[in-house]
């Protein structure tokens, strides 16, 4: 882990996993299977990838405020994220990382869509508002 | 985000998990919308109640959060549920529906929420007063406590009103502050404005083309001032065609309070008309319902008149209300007028978050906007939006 990023601290606590970065907004009630952790949106940039473990890299959340209750379904079901980075955090996601101890950072000092690639290992604290990458 | 001693103690564990959670997101929320401080709230109001709308995901999310201690400590009050609380049998509720909501009510009341189960609580002596902070969420609600009311809340989710009761306080923006309460936008009235449902008619239009901005209203100088009834009418379609969480209306609302060089639109009946024709998209309704917001006592008395003689047939008819109103419709003798028509007065629920999509409706009709803009959606209907007398 070299370099480090700084950002705003949504939900506390420190995830690390490989990066999974879409470029699509996620709505977690109807795109993502709270059973499997696999995303169901049709022609989502991750459509058929499994979020499970990974540190999730996208803009920010849409659709439903139900989606709040999805994101615990998927953490009492250990299929949840490792973490999450927004672009930009909005209530929906804010809230269901929160509630399901999820580790959540925004407002990135650099673009995280464009810093972070699919597969890199990232450790993010959510406490701090800072990652570290390879 | 400046926090006091109390409310970072609250942060930090001292009152236990769950408020430490709820703390946790009204701080997140508060720094997503750039809030400097926490306000207290009078009280809470929270939606996210029907089965239909937070499903399993729901019921589990409010299961854990209720086993880590949380306990309301402010005043909160549940928005309808999914069906009539003592009478979803003979509405015809799937059992297996009615079991899965009587579980998420008793996890509100757990956590210390009053299962009033209305979005009129207003109507039920729930009254905030002006200038008073609250952290409501059922849009109509909303609307109505900050226009007719004069008090301040934003539109909360289901989660962060939940939160705000835990810990008594709500992040201060958006509403919460005076520069973002004026109207930005202001309509002359040209149109009908001879009863409840022109109102409803009027907020369906309107909330399509307010957009970000807080309407006012400004009637001809000969229009009648509207009830509380028609303003609550009014509101509620706003809030469901569009985003309008606080409205003026001239010599109505406690405040009228207009932007410097706000846009003047006018509105005349034939582009009303044009959007009634646009929302009707069904003939003959199997269902009648009324009471998008929950009927008050003069509503209900206003139905039973209009109802009394006549036989509706096979034709269903629901006047939703709370179970307070109801109350005082069974003494004053409206439930049981309504009844020998062959309608039902239900209580604690309504057309749209009830499954009445699962229960053989296809066509609903109704005068309310609110209802006749989420039919389609929520509950797969073809609206009839009409007056309750054209409808019967």
């Amino acid at each position: 882990m070299s370099i480090k990023l700084r950002g705003r601290s949504i939900s506390s606590g420190i995830g690390e996993g490989e990066a999974l970065v879409s470029k699509d907004a996620i709505s977690f009630l109807g795109g993502v299977d709270a059973k499997t952790g696999v995303v169901i949106e049709k022609g989502h940039a991750l459509e058929g990838k499994c979020i499970a473990g990974k540190v999730l890299v996208f803009p920010r959340g849409k659709g439903s405020t139900v989606g709040s209750y999805v994101l615990y379904q998927l953490a009492k079901n250990r299929v949840a994220p490792a973490a999450i980075i927004n672009v930009e955090a909005e209530i929906i996601v804010a809230v269901g990382a929160i509630v399901s101890n999820i580790p959540m950072i925004d407002k990135l000092e650099k673009d995280p869509l464009a810093e972070i690639r699919d597969g890199q290992v990232v450790k993010v604290n959510g406490t701090e508002g800072t990652v570290e990458k390879e | 985000m400046e926090l006091t001693k109390k409310e970072r103690a609250m942060l930090d564990g001292e009152m236990g998990k769950a408020a430490a959670k709820a703390m946790e997101i009204l701080v997140a929320v508060g720094k997503i919308y750039s809030a400097g401080r926490m306000v207290p709230v009078g009280s809470v109001q929270i939606a996210g109640v029907s089965y239909k709308t937070i499903g399993d995901a729901g019921i589990e999310f409010l299961q854990g959060f209720a086993d880590t201690g949380a306990k309301c400590i402010v005043p909160a009050y549940l928005n309808p549920a999914g069906m009539d609380l003592l009478e979803w049998e003979g509405m015809g509720v799937p059992k297996a529906f009615a079991q899965k909501q009587l579980e998420i009510v008793g996890l509100y009341e757990k956590m210390g929420v009053k299962a009033t189960c209305t979005c009129a609580p207003y109507q039920i002596g729930i009254v905030p007063k002006l200038g008073e902070h609250l952290a409501w969420s059922e849009s109509s609600a909303v609307c109505y406590a900050n226009s007719v009311l004069g008090a301040r809340t934003n539109r909360e989710s289901g989660m962060s009103a939940l939160a705000a009761a835990l810990c008594g306080v709500t992040p201060e923006f958006g509403l919460h502050l005076e520069e973002n309460r004026k109207a930005g936008v202001v309509f002359e009235l040209e149109c009908r404005l001879k009863d409840r449902y022109d109102y409803a008619v009027l907020g369906a239009h309107v909330g399509k083309i307010a957009g970000e901005r807080n309407p006012a209203f400004v009637p001809r100088a000969e229009d009648k001032k509207p009830t509380n009834d028609m303003l609550k009418l009014l509101g509620a379609a706003m809030a469901a065609t569009g985003a309008v969480a606080l409205f003026n209306f001239k010599d109505a609302t406690p405040e009228f309070n207009v932007r410097e060089g706000a846009e003047k639109i006018v509105v005349e009946q034939k582009m009303l008309d044009e959007t009634v024709a646009k929302m009707n998209t069904g003939e003959e309704p199997e269902l009648i319902a009324i009471g998008c917001p929950h009927c008050s006592i003069d509503e209900v008395c206003e139905i039973a008149e209009k109802v009394k003689g006549k036989k509706l047939g096979a034709k269903k008819l629901w006047v939703c209300t709370s179970r307070g109103v109801k109350a005082v419709a069974d003494a004053k003798g409206y439930t049981q007028v309504i009844e020998e028509a062959g309608g039902k007065v239900v209580c604690d629920t309504c057309m749209v978050v009830c499954p009445i999509e699962q229960m053989g409706f296809g066509i609903t009709g109704t005068d309310s906007g609110k209802a006749a803009q989420y039919l389609p959606g929520f509950c797969k209907q073809k609206v009839v939006f009409r007056r309750l007398e054209d409808m019967i």
